[in-house]
């Protein structure tokens, strides 16, 4: 079982040093010094944010290396970069590079439609995104160790990011209740491996730990999350696209640990400037949302 | 009476430590105040990213309080948390709290592809004090300890660098104790309160 290898053990063990911590896309390394500075856990290198590959559309990659090379040798925190679904040949370069944490992420067009990489091949650690248990446990078997809720990226609208992490949240706690015979069928209905089931089952809880993201724009975005059960949260553009991203990160970061602190979180809320604009999900058209790539 | 026990919880593997001091038979708290500080008799700094929880210390004013309680109580840095308790810390410069006489480099095995796991044999003391046998060390991203001073007493070395410190009732680990089952370096901690 995937859970028993010592490299997984291991990459679990740095998503552990990332809890309680604020994960914020990068486009360049004056951006990755502003983050590091405001308190970043880590960065995640990319080409252009969520909100702008929405608005520019075509096909969205990797970011260049040299970009990524700039961001690694401009801080000290760990950096994480995304690679395209399906394409196991640029999480190979990622890996070589040295990235710390490799995203395997649906806000990159994807490459293949059927498959994820095969995450188990690699020593470099993975994140991937779910919005329900089923995808959540495919993509554990696969070998990541790290989960993140999708939401919706790009939008600034927290809704879908709630949505996924209650569902992940209310699908572990109905396994806790169910009898081993139940187990097989309940694998069967969320077409994830038994053994995984049943270790859900047991500790109520995902065998590696659970992030959110997608939509987060506002210290109080960040909090609602992490009281909904998320143990970190990404930020994505809501920094890089509100009027003062120094302030605004500064204060989700002050948000994230003080996030059941309603006098700190009002204080992280004060003089922050305009959020980024933000979008109604439910008037986008099926075909430009991000969160139903993955399988 | 159980020994009250708080685990710095402004980032990082903090939940980790909270259940290996209880497995240890400890307290534990959750501490993010200066309140919450004074309520407990000794402190885990956990793992985590050091530049992160240097800046949340700095917003929220614990700066002070964490260096009058290292004064008087003990205190266990574990990773990141050594780094925050170490004298002087290159790669880059940072500010740290100078609690236990030592030097460390950053990141200094490398990136997260240079993590490892790796078995410890401790030194005889730290055996006879917690219990005979090897010890497994999780090393994540982890600092070197490339100078202690004098008061500094090496409980165990991994290719040549110390890798657990004491020095009087403060602890260091560059590896992480708190993620494997072994809890005697928490055993240790909590003989030092």
């Amino acid at each position: 079982m995937i859970l028993n290898s010592e490299q997984f053990r291991l990459n679990v063990g740095l998503t552990e040093m990332l809890k309680g911590g604020v994960i914020m896309d990068v486009i360049n390394a004056e951006q990755a010094v502003i983050a590091e500075r405001a308190g970043a856990a880590a960065v995640m290198a990319l080409e252009r944010v969520p909100s702008d590959i929405r608005k520019e559309g075509g096909v969205a990659r990797m970011s260049p290396v040299s970009v990524i090379r700039e961001i690694m040798g401009a801080v000290t925190i760990p950096v994480m970069a995304k690679a395209r679904i399906g394409h196991f040949t640029e999480a190979r370069i990622l890996e070589a590079l040295g990235v710390d944490y490799i995203d395997e992420s649906e806000v990159l067009t994807p490459a293949d439609e059927e498959h994820h990489i095969n995450k188990k091949d690699f020593k470099t650690p993975f994140v991937c995104g779910a919005r329900n248990l089923g995808e959540a446990l495919r993509r554990i078997a696969e070998g990541a160790c790290m989960i993140r809720t999708k939401g919706e990226a790009g939008s600034g609208n927290i809704v879908e990011a709630v949505r996924h992490i209650r569902t992940i949240i209310k699908e572990m706690r109905q396994l806790t209740v169910l009898g081993k015979e139940e187990l097989v069928h309940e694998a069967k209905l969320l077409g994830a491996p038994l053994d995984l089931v049943e270790w859900v089952a047991e500790h109520g809880k995902l065998p590696v730990p659970n992030f959110s993201a997608g939509g987060i724009a506002t210290p109080a975005d960040a909090a609602l999350v992490l009281q909904l059960g998320a143990e970190a949260v990404f930020v994505g553009s809501g920094i890089f696209k509100s009027a003062d991203p120094e302030a605004r990160a500064k204060a989700i970061v002050m948000a994230t640990t003080y996030y059941k602190d309603p006098q700190k979180l009002l204080e992280a809320s004060e003089d922050l400037g305009m959020a980024m604009a933000g979008l109604d999900i439910s008037k986008l058209p099926e075909s430009e949302l991000m969160q139903t790539r993955g399988w | 009476m159980k020994k009250r026990v708080g685990v710095l919880a402004l980032q990082g593997d903090f939940e980790a430590h909270e259940k290996a001091l209880v497995r240890a038979g400890a307290d534990v708290r959750q501490v993010r105040t200066a309140a919450d500080m004074a309520a407990v008799d000794g402190l885990v700094i956990p793992g985590g990213e050091s530049t992160t929880m240097l800046k949340l210390l700095n917003f929220m004013d614990l700066k002070e309080p964490l260096r009058e309680f290292a004064k008087e109580k003990p205190v266990f840095g574990t990773c990141a948390g050594a780094i925050l308790l170490a004298t002087n810390v290159e790669n880059p410069v940072q500010e740290s709290f100078g609690a236990v006489d030592m030097t460390v480099e950053r990141n200094a095995y490398g990136r997260q592809i240079d993590s490892r796991v790796v078995q410890l044999t401790p030194e005889a003391d730290f055996q006879e004090r917690t219990g005979a046998g090897k010890l497994e060390a999780v090393f994540i991203r982890a600092p070197i300890i490339r100078r202690t001073g004098p008061g500094v007493k090496v409980l165990a070395e991994y290719d040549g660098s110390p890798v657990l410190v004491e020095q009087g009732r403060h602890l260091i680990a560059t590896f992480h104790p708190e993620l494997t089952p072994d809890s005697r370096v928490h055993q240790l901690f909590l003989s030092k309160i």
